[in-house]
């Protein structure tokens, strides 16, 4: 185990919890198909942080106060949000013309006035650039028991909102017959994430807390078809990048932190996109190559059954290996049953698909599905009754 | 003495006395995006108990003016009235059925939880989904025969099988007034008549039913009231009354041929 020491560990747990707040925070943005929008918020937080290093500074106090620089960060982030809203709602421009006219202007704001502070003489400027890329250096225990603290009245402010924010983002039309309204739900979402990004802005910095937000639930998506378990999986996810980032971040001195726990968060999502069951990339590969074995067995069959030639090199030798036809192509004893099974087995569906009453089990036939496993014994007795006049001769 | 009738401009009395008891009644509904109304000052008052057809062709407004009655879409004027409360405190009493396309498909969500989500109202913010819960979605799944598929993601099924579970998840809701927008559109003739079956055991319950729909041709079988609706109302009653040759060439004027109108066979 590392020994991380007391301030080490302050920011370990500080990061996991802004981790967990973010993932879960960014799944009803992903479920929102409204990522993008966190991008804006988080660059336009830049020019409120300069502001009120600035105002602090004026006012005789100490510039780096990470309350002040929140709390401008806010501020300058919730005007940002309310002109993408007002752009897209009020003006004919769509929604990602809006974020990257607001994300570039509010950004490039914002460095001019880090430049201008920079140019100060007064308040220890140093640090502030920080912002950009996140830091955990000289980080004090109120900055850790702060982001600790906004991450869980987040991450309860979440739990407490997540089915209206499910219905919204799964069935807009439906969440308002309900009487719920979706602009006030949106609201409260990008509130939400505005939240997230000034709390996160400290460790993460304001160019990499969207990947905080938006890599844990990509993640979660591969496992799962379930939005509440995509939301719990994001937040292991989220919670496992930021601590781990900001352990590894700290056991280096010149690592930066954001950049690390974004990678700590690619890395999950890495090992999510190839391994994953069912969604995974392998697994898509894996079900296709079988799903192609099953699809050439099976013509192959139904063309031995009916006396045609097989001339697919890869029909030949899956059959071969099935020990199903010789090498010189003649059909084996199992061979040869096999392909009766197999054309009885077309014979019945072609039968009950001509049944109108059976379309719900019809619908199931795709060329490949054993009939057993769609009907009970009873049913394909009755659909072998009415095939006996074929099947006899 | 009795008070003299009032009259409002488009011939509705003001104090009508079928929009008291009515379970849906919508009065002088004006809808426009951008210039030109897509409906304009419609009335429509649904009979309790009845099963209404809204009719009328293509960009007449029927869509548009049932998402705009429940307040889905936001309307320039108008009033809705359920059994003569305003909706918004009744709507408990209402379930809707959107249209198939208003819905994102690879939405991580199985069939169940679908159905769970008519439960919204019971189960507000914060309450635990309970087996009895449960049990009540997979009873409604049960009801449009898509039981079977309570554990598949939503996309998997077939339009029509995703068309049943919406009526599903609407059904557990368990509410007097359903409002259905284009049930029938694009699904298959099982599904169809799964559909129609529960609609009617709806109307059995004395329960009302009120459809967008656009095939003519089943209108008679389906419906016992229609609403002809082309940008404004073009009549409105039962269907023997309603339903007519003039009707018709009224609300679709010459986008539906005599011969498709002599074959729906009307008096």
């Amino acid at each position: 185990m590392l020994d991380l020491g007391y301030n080490a560990t302050l920011v370990m747990i500080g990061a996991g919890l802004l981790g967990i707040a973010a993932g879960v925070t960014g799944t009803f943005l992903f479920l929102r198909k409204r990522s993008l929008v966190s991008d804006a918020i988080s660059h336009s937080t830049l020019p409120g942080v300069g502001l009120a290093f600035i105002v602090m500074v004026a006012f005789g106090g100490e510039g780096r106060n990470l309350f002040g620089l929140m709390a401008g960060s806010a501020l300058s982030a919730g005007i940002g949000l309310l002109c993408v809203t007002w752009l897209t709602t009020r003006t004919r421009l769509a929604e990602d013309t809006a974020i990257g006219a607001v994300l570039s202007v509010f950004f490039g704001a914002g460095i001019v006035l880090l430049t201008v502070i920079q140019n100060m003489s007064a308040g220890r400027q140093a640090g502030l650039e920080s912002f950009l890329l996140g830091s955990t250096a000289g980080m004090l225990r109120i900055d850790a028991l702060t982001i600790a603290g906004g991450g869980a009245l987040v991450l309860a402010l979440v739990v407490l909102l997540r089915r209206p924010m499910t219905l919204s983002a799964f069935d807009a039309e439906y969440a308002a017959s309900l009487g719920l309204d979706n602009r006030r739900i949106d609201l409260a979402m990008m509130g939400l994430v505005l939240g997230i990004t000034v709390v996160g802005l400290k460790i993460v910095g304001l160019i990499m807390i969207v990947a905080l937000l938006i890599l844990p639930p990509v993640t979660a998506r591969f496992w799962t078809e379930r939005s509440d378990r995509v939301v719990l999986i994001a937040g292991l996810v989220g919670g496992v990048a930021g601590a781990g980032g900001a352990v590894i971040s700290a056991s280096a001195p010149a690592l930066p932190t954001g950049p690390i726990i974004v990678l700590s968060g690619f890395a999950l999502f890495a090992l999510s996109f190839l391994f994953a069951p069912n969604r995974g990339v392998l697994a898509a590969l894996a079900d296709h190559l079988s799903f192609r074995r099953r699809v050439h067995l099976r013509q192959g069959l139904l063309a031995l059954a009916q006396g045609q030639p097989v001339y697919e090199a890869l029909t030949l030798r899956l059959l071969r290996r099935a020990g199903l036809i010789r090498r010189d192509g003649v059909a084996t004893d199992a061979g040869r049953a096999a392909a009766a099974k197999a054309l009885l087995d077309e014979r019945r569906w072609q039968l009950l698909r001509a049944d109108l009453a059976s379309e719900t089990a019809a619908a199931r036939y795709d060329g490949l599905t054993p009939i057993e496993s769609v009907l009970t014994p009873d049913q394909v007795a009755t659909l072998d009754r009415a095939l006996r006049p074929t099947v006899a001769s | 003495m009795a008070l003299p009738e009032l009259a409002a401009e488009n011939g509705a009395r003001l104090d009508d006395p079928a929009r008291e008891t009515s379970p849906f009644a919508i009065r002088g509904l004006t809808v426009s995006y951008g210039g030109a109304p897509a409906v304009f000052s419609v009335d429509m008052t649904v009979v309790p108990g009845s099963m209404t057809a809204i009719i009328g062709p293509n960009g007449a407004g029927k869509s548009t003016l049932l998402k705009a009655a429940l307040g889905v879409i936001p309307r320039l004027s108008g009033r809705v009235s359920v059994l003569g409360q305003p909706l918004e405190s009744q709507r408990r009493r209402i379930a809707y059925v959107p249209q198939r396309a208003s819905v994102d498909w690879d939405f991580p969500t199985l069939v169940l939880d679908v159905v769970l989500m008519g439960l919204y109202r019971e189960l507000g913010l914060l309450r635990r989904v309970r087996r009895a819960h449960l049990d009540k979605a997979r009873d409604c799944l049960a009801r449009v025969g898509m039981q079977d598929f309570a554990d598949r993601q939503i996309g998997q099924l077939s339009g029509g099988q995703q068309q049943r579970v919406f009526l599903a998840r609407a059904l557990a809701q368990e509410a007097e007034l359903y409002l259905l927008d284009e049930p029938f559109a694009g699904v298959d003739a099982a599904t169809e008549k799964a559909i129609i079956d529960v609609l009617k055991s709806l109307k059995a319950e004395q329960r009302t039913v009120v459809c967008v729909h656009h095939d003519l041709s089943t209108v008679t079988d389906y419906f016992d009231r229609v609403f002809l609706l082309n940008k404004s109302r073009i009549a409105e009653g039962p269907v023997a009354q309603a339903f007519t040759a003039e009707t018709l060439q009224s609300a679709y004027g010459g986008r539906l041929a005599t011969a498709q109108i002599d074959q729906l066979s009307l008096g």
